[in-house]
């Protein structure tokens, strides 16, 4: 198991350089002059002089190599630049952000297992039957439905019509206004969870202790919840808590509608105003996140299941 | 084990029956289409479905019916060209990284692992965002963040046959490893490729939607599901029912292709069995 740490470890090193180049050189696709595109009066005219001056200052008069190193260097030491906007500190504005995209992630992380485990449990034991194909097709139609539609529909219902809940920003924070966005977010991931529920239930039942209770006569209820229900949810509740990279996607949309002020928001409105040391901050530190968190989720499946690390050896 | 499509499966025939329907508007929009679908009308805007407007019709008077069908030309033509560029761009990358192997597999498959790295909607996002909004744009982004899961799958793929004797065999005859490549390996590595293209699909038409609805994609007038629902979102007060049709339509395309792609799966790879999955 060690050495399968190591050698994931090991793998990380290219990946999150080449992701550091990526997440650098993202901002020079713009078509244009970087410094121009930077500083352009709304009406579209340019300032020279006030150009130069920018170059310089940024350090965009170098060359795209050295700007690399410089920025990776800075990088290293947990400096992202400051915003071209409003002067704030890349890595502050991010940290302060992702802390409530957290927020968001968690809530919806409970939505999304409060929908998912019911209707995962509930299919694995009625498999084949009707409630099962039910149950399945609203797993197909939860990663289906696009979640700026979903959001939209859940705000004329509640936000319009009952009236019941703002319907975006941050307010005070609450679960008044994290509710609307915690349930369009999690509602697609619970369909996902939910068909990890379900498989992972299903392989249980067909192990031996479990038919060895049903044949000593132990009520279905209690073979389902005392003896399957615990073994069944250590892969789904270690995957579905570690399988973020979903959230993340989906925070990009969900944030922007409800104007919930974390870092999918705050990425959007950087590519808006080509703020660049914003963006290459937010992607870099996203990936990074993603990369890690991926690396954890190897990490725990190899656990999880000793079969991963002998086939990877080859 | 299944080794056909259960004809009693009804899920099958209809989404088979909704991409037929779906195509089928794309193909022939122009004909079918009520109306024109960027013609503006400011005196017929915002009314409520009726007779002459099934569905309604937008902030600008045009008619949302034929805005959803000409919308199908965008969103399938974007799928399949960013399905089949990554698929093929994936395939030819993954299946000579994967066959030659050695030092250049391994720097290949760390470009891959980078590309993976990032959450793809927001890598998506950055390029079609910074390259300027528009379909070419769109579909360029989109491919960008697509062709790195194929390309690591055809390696896999490549890896567990290449060994197998029929190859050793054709190798051991002296035919050419070009033609051992695209006559022998790919055509059994295919199969779990056109099952992720499926899916792909699916998901692609979804990002590409939802790439629009944020405005880094197809631009109006031109109808879009995703920036349909955009623009909108405006209105959604005054009349709401513009927000839902859109919608219906990109969700049931979607849950087609992935309704396909799953049965495609059962049917191509017995080891995924129906009740474990």
């Amino acid at each position: 198991m060690i050495e399968f740490i190591a050698r994931r470890l090991l793998l990380l090193v290219p990946v999150l350089l080449l992701v550091s180049v990526i997440s650098f050189s993202i901002i020079y696709i713009s078509p244009g002059d970087t410094a121009e595109n930077a500083i352009m009066n709304p009406g579209g005219g340019v300032d020279r002089k006030a150009v130069e001056e920018f170059r310089a200052k940024t350090g965009l008069d170098e060359p795209v190599h050295i700007q690399y190193i410089n920025w990776m260097g800075r990088v290293l030491r947990g400096d992202l630049g400051e915003s071209y906007m409003t002067g704030v500190g890349v890595s502050e504005a991010i940290f302060r952000c992702f802390k409530v995209t957290l927020k968001l992630a968690v809530v919806s992380m409970l939505v999304s297992l409060v929908i998912a485990l019911p209707l995962g449990i509930i299919s694995a034991v009625k498999k084949g039957t009707v409630i099962d194909d039910v149950c399945r097709l609203f797993a197909l139609a939860g990663v289906s439905m696009p979640n700026f539609w979903q959001a939209y529909l859940l705000i004329i219902v509640f936000a319009l019509t009952l009236k019941v809940l703002p319907s975006s920003g941050y307010g005070d924070g609450g679960i008044t206004y994290l509710f609307l966005p915690a349930v369009t977010l999690g509602t697609g991931y619970a369909a996902v969870t939910m068909r990890l529920m379900r498989s992972s239930m299903i392989e249980v039942l067909q192990q031996d202790y479990v038919r060895a209770a049903r044949a000593k006569g132990v009520p279905e209820h209690m073979v389902i919840f005392r003896h399957a229900l615990k073994n069944s949810l250590i892969p789904v509740v270690t995957v579905a808590g570690l399988n973020f990279g979903y959230l993340l996607n989906g925070s990009v949309i969900v944030e922007t509608i409800f104007s919930w002020p974390g870092i999918g928001n705050l990425i959007v409105s950087s590519i808006l105003s080509k703020d660049y040391p914003m963006i290459q901050g937010c992607v870099l530190f996203i990936a990074v996140i993603f990369v890690l968190v991926n690396f954890a989720v190897d990490i725990s499946y190899a656990y999880l299941n000793p079969r991963i690390r002998y086939e990877n050896k080859n | 084990m299944k080794t056909k499509i259960n004809k009693k499966n009804p899920g099958f025939f209809l989404s088979a029956g909704i991409l037929v329907f779906f195509i089928l508007a794309a193909i022939f929009a122009g004909y079918i289409a009520p109306h024109d679908p960027e013609k503006a009308n400011l005196e017929l805007r915002l009314k409520e479905p009726c007779r002459e407007f099934p569905l309604g019709t937008d902030h600008m008077g045009r008619c949302i019916l034929s805005r959803i069908i000409f919308g199908a030309r965008i969103s399938l033509s974007v799928g399949l060209l960013v399905v089949s560029s990554a698929l093929a761009l994936g395939l030819a990358v993954g299946s000579l990284s994967g066959y030659y192997g050695g030092w250049a597999d391994e720097a290949v498959m760390r470009i891959v692992d980078a590309f993976l790295a990032f959450p793809s909607l927001l890598l998506a996002l950055g390029i079609a965002g910074l390259f300027g909004a528009g379909f070419t744009n769109l579909v360029i982004a989109l491919i960008v963040v697509d062709w790195a899961g194929y390309a690591r799958l055809a390696r896999s793929s490549v890896i567990s046959v290449k060994e197998q004797d029929y190859i050793k065999a054709s190798k051991g005859l002296g035919v050419g490893d070009m033609h051992v490549i695209v006559h022998h390996v790919i055509p059994n590595i295919i199969s779990p490729l056109i099952v992720m293209a499926t899916i792909g699909m699916g998901y692609v038409i979804l990002s590409a939607a939802g790439l629009s609805f944020l405005g880094f994609g197809v631009q109006p007038p031109t109808p879009e599901w995703g920036s349909m629902l955009n623009e909108g979102k405006t209105y959604i007060r005054s009349a709401p029912y513009i927000m839902v049709f859109p919608g219906i339509a990109i969700m049931l395309v979607v849950l087609a292709f992935n309704y396909l792609g799953d049965e495609l799966r059962d049917l191509i790879d017995p080891r995924t069995r129906k009740d474990i999955e």
